[in-house]
């Protein structure tokens, strides 16, 4: 302990004249309560300056802070033999062979990107990123995870327009391919779309480098662009629920410029790579303030920035302004005093500036000077941890119970062949070409499986192995049943990385909620993430890392529970990779996994029979796991020619996607099947659009089909023999003595034009203004 | 084998493509780059794709001033072989070694798709390789891709055979639109009048593995091995 006399003076700080006194109305505009305003005056020993009520209010956001969240996240499985490292730095890292790793993140741009889409997409895409490459690794691949209102309000189009191009212009200027991603409507995120953005990124992992901070009188390097008045606040404004005044906002979003994000890029790997540096971080979400402060925090040191040094972009801004700015591109790193030449003559060739800001301190206190006067002195590990962790009531809302425990939606729906073309026309379903054309999906010349495919599959020029990587949630499952629709989540991204060939080998996960501090919603998020943790286990794919969104609420309410999986997964040889489309006439095709036939939370009540609700099929994810393992073993044997997860929409929508899905087949493949056998005691609307996970359609060669059988009854997979692939252009289901017929041009072009249809106004939304 | 200089501007981003392209046929490619004013021997130069300086002003316009395009003027004045894909089009456009410009896609969005394209011109050192006719399925991903001219300069382009590569239609079944930005006359790739300087919208590089999927591309690469050895025989 250190004597309140003796904390006093170390810890003087004085206010400038200009700043506005401390009083109690300005400790709510920063969002501090009552505990955690009394918590900072006893660390303190006094009543806090300005500028360090706007660093604790920075740091002590939920977006920084976590507290709300803490809690339950330390129940995710973070451990195993390929976790380079962990959660708690910029990214994740596993191991992979031939001395390489994956370092992945995803993270959430949801409230810049509500009120201004094309900005709050782009700077989501140039933070994550940046959350990669300073851990030393190369970007090799985006994906996102979008939520939007219905696209029949102009405003929802407006938004889903603006955050794609805004998403693809980021990505598609600093040349990272966007591998994949989804994307789903529904009116709960009408008011507050959500916007996840993930990175892939490689390196050797000997050129791993950790944001920790070391070696006292080493040297604070502001690197990249200049600090300028953008995003002050932006870690606050995201720990807040959006409302009508949210739009006066809108210049706390940030503005994005990807190709300083491309030289910063190129800067820092040469940086890292050539062992010029001690640590490096984004200057993201709190600035300078969540840098300098976490960076210090796990090295165990202090630090002391002199913000008059920090290059601004305008004229007289106060040490507030500079440390909680969230202007982008910009790094902060910390390297020895006799290597600042060399690092900036790295700097300089690629037109970036480094300038020294501060350095390393013994005292371990986070300490801001301005020229002459210490504006801010803080116990720099307290500042970063010691926030107050809430542990908010939990309790399953009303609402939630009833549309679970309602078992039947209110009319049947006769018409089971319609329902198929209804929900190949639903934007859930349908194709997303819209969307994914309008990003680089081949740039870096590596992309083996491109976007539209069940997992996205890249190649690592020089070695043997491929990734495959995909982001899941299925946010009706999980309004339903938290629990359960956790487990769904994570086990629909295994298949789906699976389903290439790959092994799934670790999760990152972006948990998009409301308001905590309510009940119900809390609920939501505990149960989810247990599910979350439960599937993990039993996969064996621990959680490297990601981002908790909470607040996602606006006046219309909380946005559907939205915890989105990222997960990558090893071919072990990436020329074993298997794609989502039927291949070849004469294929045999074969359903792996039962069906009960449940169809509560199924698209089909939802879309088709205007129902959501029920309770949804209980995850078995042993049997996740048994087929996940025979899709990686069928692959490296050989034997199949596509394997297509069954998921959203049921075993009728997964074949019509296999038979029409692959978007630049000119021709069409159908099939003639007959599911008599499968399940005889299910009903036939059940069979066809029921949802029970661990499924999935393989085709193989007729030659190849004994041993698929076989490989299947090994490993206890259920198998079923449906029937062949045909090029007569039809899709033919036999079920319960029923025969279904579709043409498969019909279906492609309903899956293919439903989501270019609804946004062919788009041009007159922007015009009106919307 | 022939020596090959990729020009590497800041905001390129398909410089290591094109190196490894090139390298894949065993040429002996290395980067340049955009501050060198000397193209150190180089038997061919590729300006690759990207976002040169951003871009933000009008694709190009300010890569044409780097120093190295001096030299890249000089080595085609010489007769030299220049390929510019995307960005590396859009900048020999800029600096008037190539007739025309490449202007915002005609449906306003950025464009990234397999795209199908007919071989034209098969005597140049990038394309000899190909029977003229051949059809490829070549990648692209632009924003700034319609390529446009004077009424007069696309007749001459027409008339003096300059178009190398031109959009087509997969199969006349094919459901896809076969142009994909609104190009004039369906143009996605020309040469200057002494066949020596070529820009393409379309990514070879892109589509020269097997394992991508798509092959088609590295005749670009070969036909530059064959040219150089025709050339020094």
């Amino acid at each position: 302990m250190i004597a309140s006399s003796e904390a006093a003076t170390i810890l003087e700080a004085v206010s400038l004249p200009g700043d506005p006194p401390v009083t109690p109305a300005l400790v709510r505009e920063h969002n501090l309560n009552q505990l955690e305003y009394g918590r900072i005056v006893e660390m303190l020993g006094r009543e806090p300056t300005f500028t360090e009520l706007g660093v604790f209010s920075a740091l002590w956001s939920e977006h920084c802070s976590y507290k709300h969240s803490k809690s339950v996240l330390k129940s995710f499985p973070t451990a195993g033999p390929h976790v380079v490292q962990g959660p708690g730095e910029n990214a994740g890292v596993l191991r992979l062979p031939e001395g390489w790793a994956v370092a992945f993140k995803i993270e959430s741009h949801n409230h810049p990107s509500a009120v201004e889409p094309y900005q709050g997409a782009a700077t989501g895409v140039g933070g994550i990123l940046r959350d990669v490459f300073t851990m030393g690794a190369r970007p090799v691949a985006l994906l996102n995870s979008l939520r939007f209102g219905p696209l029949e309000e102009p405003r929802n189009r407006y938004l889903f327009a603006g955050v794609v191009r805004g998403v693809g212009d980021y990505g598609n200027c600093v040349g990272v391919p966007t591998l994949g991603g989804e994307v789903g409507f529904a009116p709960g995120y009408t008011g507050n779309p959500l916007v996840n953005a993930m990175c892939v990124g490689l390196l050797r992992e000997k050129d791993l480098i950790r944001a920790a901070a070391h070696g006292v009188g080493n040297v604070l390097l502001a690197v990249g662009a200049r600090t300028g008045r953008d995003g002050i606040h932006g870690a606050s404004f995201a720990s807040e629920e959006l409302s009508e005044q949210s739009e006066a906002r809108r210049p706390q979003v940030q503005v994005g410029d990807p190709f300083t994000e491309k030289l910063l890029l190129e800067a820092s790997l040469e940086l890292i790579t050539s062992d010029l540096i001690v640590a490096i971080q984004d200057m993201g979400a709190a600035g300078l303030t969540s840098s300098s402060a976490e960076m210090a925090a796990r090295g165990g040191v202090g630090v002391e920035i002199d913000t008059a040094l920090v290059p601004t972009r305008e004229p007289r801004m106060t040490p507030y302004e500079i440390l909680l700015s969230e202007s982008q591109e910009r790094m902060l790193i910390v390297a020895e005093p006799d290597r600042v030449a060399e690092i900036q003559e790295v700097c300089a060739r690629w037109e970036l500036t480094a300038t020294p800001i501060g350095q390393v301190t013994d005292d371990g206190i986070f300490r801001v000077r301005h020229g002459s006067h210490v504006v801010a002195a803080i116990p720099g590990q307290r500042l970063v941890e010691d926030c107050p962790i809430y542990h908010p009531a939990a309790e399953e809302g009303e609402q939630a119970r009833a549309r679970r425990s309602t078992i039947d939606p209110a009319a049947p729906v006769a018409d089971l062949e319609g329902a198929l073309e209804m929900l190949l026309d639903e934007p859930n379903i349908a194709s997303k070409r819209w969307v994914y054309e309008q990003y680089d999906s081949t740039v870096q010349a590596s992309t083996v499986l491109p976007p539209g495919s069940d997992a996205g599959v890249i190649r690592v020029p020089g070695a043997r192995f491929g990734l495959a990587m995909t982001v899941d949630c299925n946010s009706r499952l999980v309004a339903l049943d938290p629990y359960e629709g956790g487990k769904a989540a994570v086990a629909e991204a295994a298949r789906n990385v699976a389903c290439t060939g790959a092994r799934p080998l670790g999760v990152t996960d972006c948990l998009n909620f409301g308001n905590p501090e309510k009940p119900e919603v809390f609920f939501q998020f505990r149960e989810a993430a247990r599910g979350i943790s439960d599937a993990c286990r039993v996969f064996g794919t621990p959680v490297t890392g990601g981002n908790v969104s909470f607040y996602n609420e606006s006046p219309a309410g909380a946005i559907d529970p939205t915890p989105t999986i990222g997960m990558v997964g090893l071919l072990r040889r990436v020329e074993d990779r298997v794609g989502s489309h039927f291949d070849s006439p004469r294929d045999e095709v074969f359903i792996l996994g039962d069906t009960s036939g449940i169809l509560g939370g199924s698209a089909y009540w939802a879309e088709v029979c205007d129902f959501v609700g029920g309770d949804p099929p209980a995850v078995d994810l042993e049997a996740e796991l048994q087929l996940q393992r025979f899709l990686v073993a069928a692959a490296e044997q050989h034997l199949l020619r596509s394997a297509h997860d069954c998921s959203e929409g049921g075993l009728a929508v997964t074949l019509a996607e296999a038979a029409v899905g692959g978007p630049y087949v000119p021709g069409s493949l159908g099939a003639n099947l007959d599911l008599t056998g499968y399940a005889p005691d299910v009903p036939v609307d059940g069979v066809l659009y029921g949802e029970d996970g661990a499924r999935a359609v393989i085709t193989c060669a007729p030659q190849h089909a004994q041993r698929v059988i076989a490989l299947a009854n090994e490993l206890g997979v259920p198998v079923f023999h449906a029937g062949r692939v045909e090029s007569a252009g039809m899709l033919e289901l036999q079920v319960g003595g029923q025969l279904f017929s579709w043409s498969t041009d019909a279906l492609r072009r309903i899956y293919s034009e439903a989501i270019p249809r609804r946004m062919q106004h788009t041009d007159v939304d922007r015009a009106v203004g919307v | 084998m022939p020596r090959v200089a990729v020009v590497r501007f800041p905001g390129s981003n398909c410089d290591f493509d094109a190196l490894r392209a090139a390298e894949s046929v065993g040429a002996d490619a290395y980067f340049v780059w955009h501050r060198e004013a000397e193209l150190r021997g180089a038997d061919a130069v590729i300006l690759p794709g990207g976002f040169s300086y951003g871009d933000y002003l009008r694709s190009g316009a300010i890569a044409r001033f780097s120093p190295v395009m001096q030299a890249v003027q000089a080595h085609a004045a010489a007769g030299g072989p220049v390929l510019g894909i995307c960005n590396g089009f859009q900048i020999l456009c800029e600096a008037h070694l190539l007739p025309g410009a490449l202007m915002r896609n005609a449906g306003l969005s950025f464009v990234s798709k397999p795209v199908d394209v007919i071989v034209e011109r098969t005597d140049t050192a990038f394309t000899c390789d190909y029977e003229p006719g051949s059809r490829l399925r070549l990648p692209v991903a632009h924003g700034e891709g319609r390529f446009v001219a004077a009424p007069e300069t696309l007749r001459m382009l027409e008339a003096e055979d300059q178009v190398v590569l031109r959009y087509v239609a997969a199969t006349e079944r094919s459901p896809f639109q076969p142009n994909p930005n609104g190009s004039a006359n369906h143009i996605a790739g020309i040469c200057n009048a002494e066949g020596n300087v070529v820009g393409i919208m379309p990514h070879p590089e892109r589509a020269a593995d097997r394992l991508l999927g798509l092959t088609g591309g590295s005749g670009f690469f070969t036909s530059l091995v064959t040219s150089h050895q025709h050339s020094s025989n």
